[in-house]
Parts: structure tokens; sequence; C-alpha cells
């Protein structure tokens, strides 16, 4: 089993830091032709980092379209990053400080992580529109997620397993070594299912996260009368006459 | 179109429930042989337009950061369905802006990624069959590219962008669309949307310039191809003859001369609206946007500036300098631009807009007006989609929203805004742009203004609107066809420089 799940573990995260790398790459070199920013546009690139900081942090755009949708969605996600900040510790020898500080409040974001899942899974059971645009894969994305913060807290409240056992397991794993993992069910499943997140990342429309940082309606400078903007496939154009 | 009646305004604005199927087979009319021919498009659809179609999916999510971006970043978290004038006007899901992205998406999914080459109905992908492409016909034609989803998705996908590569792919298999293709084609032959040769242009203005004298008084000029004015005016050609576009045609010559400047027209490049826009080609969007070009270098003016024309302003104020160096700030080694560069006057942004123009002269205290001739009109200002959301004025942002508003009460009184949620860059559009203002897409374009016609109708009930003033050629065509459908008064449009045009005062200062 811990051989599997070592196997398991270098590969998924091998798709994705691979997976992903190549998608931010072919992300960067594909030219953005003309200049499309959307309104409210900012005329300065320090404007442009400050609307991108708006929107990573807020989820600014989405504040302004649905309230409902908003308060789910920045929960969840605002709860996941306090979870993952949690979980540095099990990597890390000594634990920085910080992470430290953080544990007793990555516990309470473990359930508002769930109560932001729920909230958004919801929405997709009783909006008719939402419904309507739902794919299988909406669904069992949510539901994946769901799994493996109620598996995380399950582990918490019920049924601990050794946690030295799991830190030296993942140590080990930095250091290309084996090491035995707890036998507990409920650790196999949340390993399970946090590497097949991993794993089906840079497939999926988890991509929204490199995404918005090249979305052209947003990452550009509002600047097309002050400065000429062309792309390497256009130039040509002008040659040839 | 006697049949043709208008949507019942929503009592509270809530979003309607949706009718699945409900604008199937309302798409617009496909384009002849000759029509695809003369832009260099197949005649018909091509016997292998299904791989045609993914190749040339394939080129252009290698050309366009932006279609390769938002096709791989959705969510489906439902920020953009309710946002869309056409899914409130006609409750067809498929009109909502994810959906509308969808009918794409999941053939991109199904040829472009592994979980649609392996699981298709997992991820939501499919097969591009013969039905999927009538789908993308018909529901890409019920978009008018105005980037209202677009403010509202959490990773800015902006659906025109989707729109504009779905109607590329079909032009690319002999699949284009009637009105657009025509009209572009008549710009390359004849050098404007409406076919007006030069010799009928020119008994037009001379015919102008006489109203006007009738009129006022004054001797205003209506100049065309005056090498070395100062000024060259491009504007939709539908300010040369259509009501109420030519009012405000008059309200730009009469601040020329007004101010004193040199201006003119061209007979060549007697367009401001470009229709490679609407159907997402780079090439004819460049070719288009090149005539204009040659006549700033023709008649070696030192300043372009554009009338009243929203998806136009867009693209001279978005696209000119990347197209054909219409601008400032190329690299001096960048010949192309250069050349055209050199002849402009840098003190004043290239392209400007007219009501940039307009706004400085009044700021120099160069123009006078008598308010009084605009206190019959109670007035509010429709922000135009593609000048709200895809442009700018003044250089600083929001300029685009404040310059209009500051011209109207320089010139007039009763002023009222609509409904916050509906002005700046939440405006609506008017149901007609993007290639739709044409009659075979009569019922959409009747249903995707009503979110518009309600608020007017609101302020119309609340403080008297009587006047809706707009800076676009094609919301004031749209309106004055749909307004009576509503149940309003047809002048109940008009341009920001129609009141301009009441109310300056000629040979004053």
């Amino acid at each position: 089993m811990n051989t599997l799940f070592a196997i398991f573990i270098y590969f998924s995260t091998l798709v994705f830091v691979v997976g992903l790398l190549q998608r931010i790459r072919s992300y960067a070199g594909t030219p953005a032709p003309l200049k499309i920013p959307t309104t409210p546009a900012p005329v300065t690139s320090g404007g442009v980092m400050l609307r991108m900081t708006r929107e990573v942090v807020l989820f600014e755009s989405l504040f302004k379209a649905n309230l409902w949708t908003w308060a789910a969605g920045w929960l969840f996600h605002a709860s996941m990053l306090l979870v993952v900040l949690r979980h540095l510790r099990y990597f890390t020898d000594p634990v920085w400080g910080w992470v430290v500080f953080i544990q007793p409040f990555g516990i309470y974001a473990g359930i508002t992580m769930l109560l932001g899942l729920f909230g958004l899974l919801a929405r997709r059971f009783f909006v008719e529109r939402i419904r309507y645009i739902s794919t299988p894969s909406d669904y069992l994305m949510l539901v994946l997620l769901i799994g493996i913060a109620a598996s995380g807290l399950l582990m918490k409240f019920a049924g601990h397993p050794d946690v030295i056992l799991v830190k030296n397991f993942f140590i080990g794993l930095m250091h290309l070594s084996i090491q035995p993992l707890p036998a507990n069910a409920v650790l196999y499943v949340h390993l399970s299912l946090v590497f097949t997140l991993l794993l089906i990342f840079p497939m999926s429309k988890l991509l929204h996260a490199p995404g918005l940082f090249f979305s052209p309606s947003r990452n550009q400078t509002d600047n097309p009368r002050e400065k000429r903007h062309i792309a390497s496939w256009a130039v040509k154009l002008e040659s040839e006459k | 179109m006697a049949d043709i009646v208008a949507p019942a305004y929503r009592t509270i604005p809530i979003i309607p429930e949706l009718k699945p199927g409900a604008m199937e087979g309302k798409g617009p009319f496909v384009a002849s042989d000759k029509i695809n021919e003369a832009l260099g498009f197949p005649g018909h659809l091509v016997d292998d337009w299904h791989d045609k179609a993914i190749a040339k999916m394939g080129d252009l999510l290698s050309r366009y950061r932006s279609l390769k971006v938002y096709m791989d970043a959705c969510v489906h978290c439902g920020a953009c369905s309710d946002k869309c004038h056409y899914f409130i006007g006609t409750q067809d899901p498929k009109n909502m802006p994810v959906a509308r992205q969808d009918l794409m998406r999941s053939v991109y999914r199904r040829y472009f990624t592994l979980p649609g080459k392996l699981f298709p109905k997992l991820v939501g992908a499919r097969d591009l069959t013969k039905e999927v492409l009538d789908e993308w016909f018909n529901y890409f034609h019920q978009c008018s590219e105005c980037r209202r989803c677009s403010v509202f998705c959490p990773y800015g996908i902006d659906t025109a962008e989707v729109t504009m590569a779905a109607r590329e792919i079909l032009d690319s298999v002999g699949y284009g669309q009637k009105y657009s293709n025509e009209i572009i084609g008549k710009v390359h032959k004849i050098g404007n949307n409406l076919g007006l040769p030069g010799p009928a242009l020119k008994d037009t203005l001379e015919g102008l310039e006489e109203d006007v004298k009738d009129a006022t008084g004054v001797d205003v000029r209506f100049p065309i191809d005056v090498k070395g004015a100062e000024v060259l005016l491009i504007t939709p050609s539908a300010d040369f003859f259509a009501e109420p576009h030519i009012d405000s045609l008059i309200g730009y010559a009469k601040v020329f001369h007004a101010t004193g400047t040199s201006w003119t027209l061209s007979s060549m490049s007697s367009e401001a609206g470009n229709f490679g826009m609407f159907i997402g080609n780079y090439e004819q969007l460049r070719t288009i946007a090149m005539r204009i070009r040659q006549a700033a270098l023709e008649l070696g003016v030192k300043r372009i500036v554009v009338g009243e024309c929203g998806h136009a302003w867009r693209v001279a104020y978005s696209f000119w300098n990347t197209l054909t160096g219409v601008g400032d700030g190329a690299d001096p080694n960048d010949r192309f631009a250069q050349m055209l560069q050199k002849q402009l006057d840098h003190r004043y942004k290239q392209p400007a807009h007219i009501c940039e123009f307009t706004w400085d002269m009044i700021q120099d205290e160069r123009l006078v007006f008598d308010k009084s001739k605009n206190d019959k009109y109670v007035i509010t200002f429709h922000d135009s989609c593609n000048v709200a959301r895809g442009s700018n004025m003044g250089g600083y942002p929001g300029g685009q929203f404040d310059i209009p508003r500051n011209i109207i009460r320089a010139v007039a009184t009763n002023f009222v805004e609509m409904d916050s949620s509906t002005i700046y860059e939440r405006t609506f559009c008017c149901g007609g742009g993007g290639g739709l203002l044409t009659d075979d897409l009569i019922d959409v374009r009747v249903k995707g203004a009503l979110p518009r016609m309600e608020m007017l109708q609101q302020v119309k009930d609340g403080h008297g609107v009587n006047f809706m003033a707009c800076i676009c050629a094609i919301c004031k065509a749209q309106f004055t066809k749909v307004l009576p459908i509503y149940g309003f008064d047809r002048k109940v449009i008009g341009g920001v420089h129609q009141l301009v045009s009441n109310a300056i005062q000629l040979g004053v200062k």
C-alpha cells in the first residue's frame, strides 16, 4: 500500500507540475493580437496590477455579478487557501512559525470550506439556469472537493491517524524514500482524492486559476492610442504589401 | 413584419424562467455564393466542412490567446447567465453567455482536450455535426458582441471573442451570414456600408449645405476630398442620409464651422463602421481599416476624428493603431506605422472621438450655446455597448461615460440618468449591434431591446423623459425601428450632436 500510494503521488504530482507548466507556456506563447481590455480598464500597468489583485483576492467581478455565488465561492477559496497552508506542516521540518500560528484557524477553515462547497452545489441543484449549464464533471468536481474536506475533517474529529507517521511519509517522499503510512481508511481516501484533484488539474476547468492571469480582457493596459500593439503574425501582413 | 410584437415588461426585472428552444431556427439569412466569394470565402458549405472547421479552430486557438484561455477557464459558475439582453428578452437558455460559449467549448473539449477525447459525456463534449454547425450559425448570430457578460465574469471571459471565432470558422467553410458579408463587399467595392458612390455622396452634402443655410442663414460647409485639411472626419455612412443620424452630422459640421476648423470627409473612405470585427476576421478588419490610413495619407491631414458610432469607435480607438498605425507610439523602426504617425499632430489623441473634439472646444470656451433650444426635451443618455465596454475617451478610465454627458449638460438643461444597473459599463446593448441590424433578425432584435426599453419606460413615467441621446449609428437605427413597437415615438432616439446642433450659436465668436 505504501508503495502504491508513493507511485500514485509521484505520478499525479508530475502530471500536475508538467501539465500546468505546459499549459501556462502555451497561454504565454499565444499572441493576443488586439487590445481588448474590458471596462473599467486601467490606463497604466500599475492600475492593471491593482485590478488583477482585486480579482484574485476579492473576486471583484463575481461580486458585481451575483452575491450568493460570490459568497459561497469566496468562502470556499479563502478557506481552502488556509487549509492548504495549514498542511505545510507535513512538508516542513521544523515547522515554520506562521504555519504553527495558523493551525487552529485552519481547522475552522475546513468547516467553512465545506459550507462554501455545499453552497455552490446547492446552486447547481436549485437554480434553473445553473442546472442547465452544469455538466456531470461540474457536479463531480464539487463532490471530489467535498470528499477531500470531509475526509480531512473526519481525521481531525474522529479516528485520528498518527500524524507523525504521515509527516515522515511525506518528508520521505521528498527525499525519494518510501516510509510507512499509517493504516487508516479515511487517510487513504483523503490522499487518493487530493492527488486525483492534482492529476486532473491541468486538463480540467481548474485551469481557471492560471487562466485568469492570462485573460486579455483583464490583464491588458488600456493604452492602444498611445502605444502600438501588434502580434508577430500580424506584422507579416504588413510586409506583404 | 406586422406580427412582430414586443415582449411584456417584467414587473420587477427578475430573471426569466427558461424556455428551451425558443429561438431555434431564428437565425439570419445565409450568404449567397456571390457574396461569400467576393470576400475570398468559399461560396457555400464545402464538402469537407468538418475537417476544415476543426483545422480553422486549431488555427484560431494558436493565434488568439483570448480564445485559448476562454475555452479552458470557464467553471460554469453562472455569473454571466442572467446578464445577456438576448437571454432576458428571449428566455432561450442558449442565449445565456455561458451556454452560447459552450456551443463552441463542447467541440473544443472533444477535439482539443484529453478528457473530452476519452469521456465526452462526462465533460459535456460533443462531435461537430451538421446540427451543431447549424446551432452555431443560429445562436452566434444572436450575440451582438456587446461584452456585458465579460464585465461580470470572474475571469473576464468575453463571449464576443467566442462569437467572432465561431463566425470566422463558419465563413471559412462557406457558411457566412448574408447581412454582414454583403455589407463588407460594399465597403471593398464602393467605400461605405451603404454602397453610396462618391458623386451621390457629394450631391447629398451639397443638399445639406443648402438645408443648413435655409435653417440658420449661415454657410456651414460639408467639405469632401479636400487635400491639406486639418481634420479628416470618418463617420458611419448612415450619417449621410438616415434619420436621426443626419442631424448629428449637421452638429459635427456646425462645431467645425464655429471653431474655424478646416476639415474634410473622404469619398474613398466614407465609412467608420467596420464589419470585419463582426465576422471576427482580422484580415477583413485590417483591409477595411486600411482605407482610412490611405485617405489620411493622400489628403495629408493632421488629425483623424471619428463620428458617432459604437463598434466603429471601438475599432478606431482600440484597433486602428494596431491595424493601420493611426495612433502614436510606434517603434522607430516600424516604417509602416511611422510613415503615418509622423504626419499626424500628436498634441491631440489620434484618432479622436467627435465628442472628445467638441468637449475640448467647450472647455476652451470656443463654442456658445443657447440651452433653451433643447428645453422641449427631458434627456437621458444610453451608453452604447462598445463605447462603454470596449473603448475610452479623454485618456482616463471612465472618460467615455463623462464626456458625452458633459456635452449634454453643456447644451441642455434637463438631464436624468436611467437605472444605475443599466448605465456605464453595465449598460444594455440596443439589441441590434454586432451584425444583427437586419430585418431577417427583427424578432431577436425586438426581444433584445427589452431591458433597455423597460428602463426608458421607467424614466419616461418618472421624469417625463422624451429624448434618449446616444453616440452610435446602430443604436439610432435599431431604436428608430423598435421604439414604436414598444409604444414610444421613434423620434425619442437621437444623437448627442443633434442636441449640440440645436443649441449651438453660429457666428457669435
